[in-house]
Parts: structure tokens; C-alpha cells; sequence
């Protein structure tokens, strides 16, 4: 689970345990009166994983110096790489995404990268040294679900490092298709901090998350055009016509 | 003395200020942060025997909600 968007941090805090998230994501920023640290303290005592990220870097370089800052804080050479092309639409910046994740990776960071739901892009990421890959399903903060379900799913199909559905997700169906579509994990924030009940909405993901995971593995039926009878065609009561029996 | 940018804002040290000294002058704490000078990170091992020049930019930054 992300951290972004929470009313208060009792809130979030009730949301991540509700919600059984193994590892949060947090943002670096310049410290001040009002950021005292709390939110990694909250982590520690809760026993989840930290995954610092770049969120709000719009270069390769911002993110990189962003990286280096957040490991020397947090102790962790895992980064949710982040680079966003413009403020308007939070859209993932492909190329200087690709730059500094060959960067990072070359210095032992432990990269997940966020990325637009583009195969060939994510293969790039993969290329050079990404340990997993985080397609959006639509814009940060959007609720709008996952936009091409056939772009998550053959990118999944391409990819052998695992994958994350990460922004887009509105609701709980929608983590769950990302399961279904053989996605590794879910990171998701505004859906949960920005909903009307925060700690209902982060137990509803996480029976989402198992139950898209379970069905993935269970394996689904094939979609079919005609309707495909479950009842045995034999046995049936015999008529000399097919019409109605009168009452 | 000497004028540090610290966290975007210009602030007056005496002169032969050392980075450690800076530092807390923003914050107590002493885990949870990391501090770039003129966009490179310092390790926290350096920062009092790192001194600064009038001008350099100091960041400190810490983890924070968001992402």
C-alpha cells in the first residue's frame, strides 16, 4: 500500500493493518516543523517494509539523487523508481524512467519501476536491470481501473521479472483483475486513503488481492460466443412435441 | 560567517560551520534523514568533518506520506 492522501495517521494506520500490506511506500521530502519522522516510525512499530520512492521527480537525475538521499535515510537499497513526464497528467516519463533505472540498477539499487502499460517499455526496464515492473492501469489518483487489460496481460506474458499493478485502481474488483491477469502484487493509495470508509475499503483490497490471485492460479473457464449448457441434455422428461405441456 | 542555503532557505553560520552543526540547527534527529550538499549525498559518517563553503545548498530530507 501507498501512504499518499490519508486524513490522519491513526487512519493509516488502522488502513495498513486492515489491508495486510507487507511493504508501504513513502515519499523523500525536505524535512520541516510538521514532518517529524512519523510516518517511518508508524512502519517500524507496524512491522512493514519501507519502499521509498521518486514520486514528484520529473528527470532521471532528480530520481537518482532522490534514490541516494532515501537509502541513506532508510537504511534500504529498494527504491520505487518514479519519474512523471508533467504535473497535468502524472504519466510515466519512458525515457528518463529507462535512464535511471539502468543508473540505479548499476549501483546495487533494487529497482521497481513505474511505467505506462507498454510491453515493449517494460521489456526495456527489464533490459536494464529493473527487479520488477509496475504498469499503471490508468493515471495516479484517476480511480479509473485498469484501462487495457490486454496490454497488462501480455505484458505479464513477456516479462519473467514480477509485476505490480501500480495506480489506476479505483475499487476492489479492479485489484482483483489484476490478479486475475497474472499481475504479482497490487500497490495502490488514494482508493483506500481517499475512500469514504479507508479502513473498509483496505480489508475489501486485500479479499480482493487473494481472491484475483486464487483464481488466476485456479485457472478460468474460456470465454465462449453461445451459451454452454451445465445441466445434462439426457434424462429429460420426454414430450411428443416440443410445446408447452398443458397445466 | 557564512550563508547557507538550508532546505531552500538562506540562513547565516559562523564561519567554519560544519555540516553536523547545520544540520541540527533544522533538526534533532539524527535517524530517518539524509542531507545532500550542492546535489550530493553525504554520508552520515562525514558530516562533522565536512565543512561548507558560503553559498553551498544544504537539503535535508526525510521520509514523508506520499507515493
Amino acid at each position: 500500500m501507498g501512504t499518499g492522501g490519508a486524513p490522519s495517521l491513526e487512519i493509516l494506520r488502522n488502513a495498513l493493518i486492515a489491508s495486510g500490506t507487507e511493504m508501504t511506500t513513502v515519499a523523500m521530502r525536505r524535512v520541516s516543523a510538521d514532518t517529524h519522522g512519523s510516518i517511518f516510525d508508524l512502519l517500524k512499530e507496524l512491522n512493514i517494509d519501507v519502499l521509498p520512492n521518486t514520486a514528484g521527480c520529473y528527470t532521471a537525475g532528480e530520481a537518482i539523487l532522490t534514490a541516494q538521499l532515501a537509502r541513506e535515510a532508510l537504511e534500504t537499497s529498494w527504491i520505487k523508481l518514479e519519474v512523471i513526464s508533467n504535473e497535468e497528467t502524472l504519466l510515466p516519463d519512458g525515457l528518463e524512467t529507462v535512464r535511471a533505472a539502468e543508473k540505479l540498477a548499476l549501483d546495487g539499487f533494487t529497482v521497481l519501476a513505474y511505467t505506462n502499460d507498454d510491453p515493449a517499455l517494460g521489456k526495456r526496464l527489464q533490459d536494464v536491470g529493473c527487479a520488477a515492473v509496475m504498469p499503471l492501469g490508468a493515471p495516479i489518483g484517476s480511480g479509473l481501473g485498469i484501462r487495457n487489460p490486454h496490454n497488462i496481460e501480455l505484458m505479464r506474458s513477456l516479462l519473467t521479472v514480477p509485476m505490480l499493478l501500480d495506480a489506476g485502481i479505483g475499487t476492489a474488483s479492479d485489484a482483483a483483475l489484476a490478479m486475475e491477469l497474472g499481475c504479482d502484487g497490487v500497490l495502490l493509495a488514494s482508493a483506500v486513503t481517499r475512500a469514504a470508509d479507508p479502513v473498509g475499503m483496505a480489508h475489501a483490497m486485500r479479499l480482493a488481492v487473494e481472491s484475483g490471485l486464487l483464481a488466476h492460479n485456479a485457472g478460468r473457464i474460456p470465454k465462449r460466443w453461445r451459451a454452454h449448457a451445465s445441466s445434462p441434455q439426457s434424462g429429460l422428461i420426454a414430450t411428443d412435441d416440443r410445446e408447452s405441456p398443458e397445466f | 560567517m557564512i550563508s547557507i542555503i538550508l532546505n531552500g532557505n538562506e540562513e547565516q553560520f559562523p564561519d567554519g560551520a560544519t555540516l553536523a552543526e547545520v544540520v541540527q540547527h533544522i533538526t534533532s534527529a539524527t535517524q530517518g534523514i539524509a542531507v545532500a550538499v550542492d546535489a550530493h549525498v553525504v554520508r552520515r559518517n562525514d558530516w562533522a568533518i565536512t565543512s561548507l563553503r558560503s553559498g553551498a545548498q544544504v537539503d535535508v530530507l526525510t521520509a514523508v506520506q506520499g507515493g
